[in-house]
This record gives C-alpha cells, structure tokens and sequence, in this order.
C-alpha cells in the first residue's frame, strides 16, 4: 500500500512540476526562485554524498580501507581533469572495487 | 519533407548512450532496496525522473518514510518548473491534450534537446513530433534499460553485492564536481556535507533535507556580493 502511496505521489509531484506553467499558471518564475534553485542539485546531491562516503553504521570511517573514500576522489578527479562523465564513473567504480578487494591483503 | 519525428530520434540517440548505464543501475539496484520489480518498472514508467528516483531509492533503503521521500522529491525535481517556465512559449500553440501528455516526458535530456531544437535557427521543425521523437526514444531507453537491470538483478546472484550501489555515488559526485565553478556553489557544497554529517542522526532521515535547505540558503547568500562586484 505505501509502495503504491510513494508511486503515485512522485508521479504527481514530477508531472504537476512539469506542467505548471504549460495551463496558464503565472507568467513564469520571479529571478530569486531561479537564483535558487541553482543550488538545489549541487546542496542536495552533495548532503548524500557525504554521509555515503564517510559515515559506516553511523560513525566516522576515515582509515585507508574506506574503498568509497578512494573510488568517489578517483571519480571526482577523473571528471575534475577530463570532464567525462561515463568515465569517472567507470574510473571510480573500478578503483572502489580494487580498494575493497587489496586493501586488506596489502594494508592490513 | 518536413523536419519531424525522425529528426527528434536522431538526435536523441547520443543522449541514449548516456541513459542506459544509469537505468540498469537503477533496476539492479532499485530490489534490494526494498522495491519489487513491478515498482521499479512502475516508477521509471510513471515518475520517469531518474535522479529523483535514485535519491528515492537510497532513501528506502535508509529507512525513510514517504512523506520524506516526497517531499525530497519535491526539492530535488523543482528544477523541471524552470524548464516548465521556459519551454512554455513553444508550446503554448499546441492543443490541450497534447500540453497534458507531452508535458508528462520533460526530463533533463529532453528539455535540452527539445529546447535547443526549437530555438535554433536551422531551419523549421514540427514541433509536436520532433519534440515525440525525442520523448519516446529517451523514454524507451530509460524503462527499457531499468526492465533489463531489475532481470539481471534476479538473474545474477550475488549483484547486490558487487559494489553498484557505489555507481549511484559516483555518478552523484560526476555531476556536482563540475558545478563547482564559484564560490557560492562551493559553499553551497561545503555546508551541505558538513549538516549533513551533523544531521545524520536526525529521524526520519531528515538530515538529507535540512542540509539541503541550508545548503541552498548559503549558496544564495554567498552569491551576493559577487553580484554587485561583477
């Protein structure tokens, strides 16, 4: 029941969002809410990065084993330096999964 | 011939490359956070916005109730009223029922492909089917790729356990990093991690929300001055 509660309500959001203004709803968005929401990817994505990367079962994982640590810098830096996408995504997987799989054979 | 539907899957195709990885991601992903296949399927078919459905996704699995989904869902797709606001010139021509089911398909590909389309020069376009050309090709790639990661995801034992969850991350930090670009957005990102962390504790995994907000407040605040220097 709640599934089909969490469907309906994204789908309603998402579609009324993208509609709004197509049924004669105001003449447009005032310039502060368009200041706004320039920030709305980079402070919403980043307030899940964060926690993802350096939170374990609530609590500080900063040793060098943390293999999300290494693979979101190696993407981070691969789309830093190359500004491709699909390959810091590819780059960072692949040093994550190296990470978790030779970090506790050669660091331990 | 007129410029028409073909027109709009051509130029779709390329934006396809870039949908598919992320649609299986999301199908493989989408079960072991509690979501069965049929909701998958049922939320790229009906929501059809895939960074809202990968936060919706990681909050499930976080324990999250729906209320908070939603209203995350909300923040998080407010940027298709700008798209809304700014395609509504070229389409206000079209009639009712076509505004109301092309509307439906106003993701982030489409509204830069579509919008590119119809404001440039080269040459005239008929709209309603360059603009469903595009529409249903990306939205063909996008429930597709999810229908075959949900298969592989039942298919490949163990899937759960390769480390996918941390493409969702990734791909996360491949589109913030290239926005940082002035000190307003990195402040933005700044703050937004550091409340995230001191916010984790909070119910309800209320913590992604209210970093965000601040977030967003300090953006906007810290772009100010920059403004009347420029």
């Amino acid at each position: 029941m709640s599934t089909v509660l969490l469907l309906a309500g994204m789908a309603g959001i998402t579609y009324a969002l993208r509609v709004c203004f197509w049924f004669g709803a105001g003449e447009g968005l005032p310039a502060w809410f368009k200041r706004t929401l320039h920030y709305v990817p980079v402070a919403v994505l980043t307030a899940i990065i964060v926690p993802a990367v350096l939170l374990k079962d609530g609590a500080f994982d900063l040793d060098i084993h943390n293999a999300r640590l290494a693979g979101a810098l190696a993407t981070g830096f691969i789309v830093w330096r190359f500004k491709h996408l699909l390959a810091g995504i590819g780059g960072g997987l692949l040093v994550f999964v190296l990470w978790r799989w030779l970090s506790p054979l050669l660091m331990s | 011939m007129s410029d028409g539907a073909l027109s709009g899957v051509r130029d779709a195709v390329p934006m396809v490359v870039g949908i598919l990885p992320f649609g299986l991601i999301f199908g493989t992903l989408a079960g072991p956070a509690g979501l069965p296949p049929w909701a998958t399927l049922a939320m790229s078919a009906l929501v059809y916005a895939g960074s809202a459905q990968f936060i919706a996704v990681t909050l499930l699995a976080a324990g999250a109730s729906v209320p908070v989904i939603l209203a995350t869902t909300l923040i998080v797709n407010l940027r298709h009223m700008l798209y809304s606001a700014t395609m509504s010139p070229h389409v206000s021509g079209l009639p009712r029922a076509w505004r109301a089911f092309l509307g439906f398909f106003l993701t982030d590909e489409a509204f830069a492909l579509i919008y590119n389309r119809f404001s440039s020069p080269r040459g005239s376009v008929d709209r309603p089917r360059y603009y469903l050309g595009v529409a249903l090709t990306l939205f063909l790639a996008w429930t597709g790729s999810t229908a075959v990661g949900v298969l592989l995801g039942n298919i490949v034992p163990g899937i759960q356990h390769w480390g996918l969850e941390f493409a969702m991350v990734a791909s996360f930090v491949g589109i913030v990093v290239p926005q940082l670009k002035n000190r307003a957005q990195i402040g933005a990102a700044l703050t937004a991690g550091i409340v995230a962390l001191l916010a984790h504790g909070l119910p309800y995994q209320l913590g992604l929300m209210v970093a965000a907000l601040t977030a967003v407040a300090v953006g906007v605040v810290l772009e100010r001055p920059a403004e009347e220097a420029a």
